[in-house]
Formats: structure tokens, C-alpha cells, sequence
């Protein structure tokens, strides 16, 4: 029954600081508000049991990421109010967009069957554990594990070769 | 207390879905480019958050383990994406998309 009351709290939060994150003028409390959003979705990954990715849910996202979109924020010098000029027209049409989006979404998760989240039968309690995980990740998942990393590499020296100054 | 039925798959669903919607709905509707990247990092969230709720369901790993990796992507993309940002600020002074709008035509 806790878990229950837990779930809406955390729907309700990552829900409505994802709209503060769209609405809000300064994009500083936009951030702020994403951030919000990521504790409370680390939250329902904890409901979930996988304890696991809502710790490195927190360390990448609220810790890297954000803190990434923050710093490039304040070197912009973005955190100052800037009234963005755009028509009603396009308004009216990006809110119907994605209102018919969500719609649709919403509405093929309605015509399913409810589909339980735990079978007592075949539960396995440290499914999302570290220990796990991490056999699961080194033995059927090595070779995207290590493509990964290439992937990292090369998306650190992209960003060192866009950001440097003297770029042809 | 009938008033709460159990949580089951379809409430993630629909939480993801919302948080999917809104994701697009920020993408349309901000021009600050900067904004418009959060929000599709919002929309990776929402894709996760359905993963692991799988996962839980069918009582599997690999959800998980792809939830994982779209982190990595994630990360990497953010890397990628801000080091853009930085060069079109330096040679624009902007981040409104509205000015980039030369490779429309």
C-alpha cells in the first residue's frame, strides 16, 4: 500500500516539473526542474527494484549531464530572461502535436490487457542488483559493452575538436 | 481500500507516455535550443522508465542492460550536442533556433 502512495507522490512530481522544465522562462529553472524530474523517475526505478540503475540514473544524469547543461548555461550567460518570439499559430500547433501524440500513446496502453508487474512464481529479487547486472554485462553484453566505450571515445574528441576555437 | 488498485505495468506505461508526450510537446514548442535538448533527454527518460518496467514484468535482465546503454548514449550525445551549441553561440551570439533556419530551404 506504501509503494502505492510512493508511485503517484513521484508520478506527480516527474510530471509536473517536466512541465515547470517546458514552461519556465529562465533556462536555469529549467534545469533545475529536469533535475527534479531525474530524482523522482530514480525513485520509480527503485520501486522497480533496480536499484542499480537508479543510483547511476543519479550519478550520470543529475550529476554529469545536468551539471554540463548548467555550466554551459552560465558561460553562455543564458540565465537572463529572453522573450522568445514565436507565433501563435506555432504554439497552438506544438501543443496540439504533441497533446494527439500523448493521446494516441495513452490511448494503445488502454486498449491492452493490464499487464501485472510481478509473477509471484518466477520473481527473482536481485534482478536488479549490482552483482547481477554486472555478470549479465561482462558475459551476453561484452562486445556492445566495449563498443560503448569506443563510442565515448569518440564522442570526447568530437567535443574537444568542435570547442576549439581556431576550427576552420 | 478499493480506491487503490495495485500498480501494474500499464501505470508506467501511461506515466511514460505522458512524460514522452511532454518531452515532444517541449521540442515543438521551445525555441531555445539548449531547452530543446533537455527535453529530448526527458524523452530518452520516459523510454527508459518503460524498460525497466518490462524488465520487472517479464523478469529479465536485458531491459535493464539496455537502459544502460541508452544512459551511454546519452552521455555521449550531451558531450557531442553542447560542444555544437558552444560553436554556433561563439560565431551566432545565439541559441534560438529560429536564426538557424538556413538549411531549411
Amino acid at each position: 500500500m506504501l509503494s502505492e502512495y510512493i508511485f503517484w507522490f513521484l508520478s506527480f512530481v516527474a510530471v509536473f516539473s517536466a512541465a515547470g522544465m517546458i514552461f519556465s522562462k529562465n533556462p536555469v529553472y529549467s534545469v533545475l526542474s529536469l533535475i527534479v524530474t531525474f530524482f523522482a523517475v530514480a525513485g520509480h526505478y527503485f520501486l522497480l527494484g533496480a536499484q542499480f540503475l537508479a543510483a547511476v540514473h543519479i550519478i550520470v544524469y543529475a550529476g554529469a549531464i545536468m551539471v554540463l547543461f548548467l555550466y554551459v548555461i552560465m558561460m553562455l550567460n543564458l540565465n537572463e530572461l529572453e522573450e522568445e518570439k514565436k507565433s501563435l499559430y506555432t504554439k497552438a500547433l506544438s501543443f496540439f502535436a504533441g497533446g494527439v501524440l500523448m493521446l494516441v500513446l495513452i490511448a494503445v496502453v488502454r486498449r491492452t490487457e493490464e499487464l501485472q508487474l510481478i509473477q509471484p512464481a518466477v520473481y527473482n529479487a536481485d534482478l536488479g542488483l549490482t552483482q547481477h547486472l554486472g555478470k549479465v554485462l561482462y558475459k551476453e553484453f561484452l562486445v556492445p559493452f566495449e563498443l560503448a566505450s569506443v563510442l565515448f571515445l569518440s564522442a570526447m574528441v568530437g567535443a574537444v575538436y568542435l570547442s576549439k576555437k581556431d576550427l576552420a | 481500500m478499493q480506491l487503490f488498485h495495485n500498480i501494474t505495468v500499464n501505470h508506467y506505461l501511461v506515466l511514460s507516455a505522458v512524460l514522452f508526450g511532454l518531452g515532444a510537446f517541449g521540442v515543438l514548442f521551445r525555441r531555445n535550443a539548449i531547452i530543446m535538448f533537455m527535453c529530448i533527454e526527458l524523452m530518452l527518460n520516459a523510454v527508459n522508465l518503460t524498460l525497466v518496467a518490462f524488465s520487472k514484468m517479464w523478469n529479465h535482465t536485458d531491459g535493464q542492460v539496455f537502459v544502460f546503454f541508452i544512459m551511454v548514449v546519452a552521455a555521449a550525445e550531451v558531450a557531442v550536442g553542447l560542444a555544437i551549441l558552444m560553436m554556433l553561440y561563439r560565431n551566432l551570439h545565439t541559441t534560438d533556433t529560429n536564426v538557424l533556419n538556413k538549411l531549411k530551404f
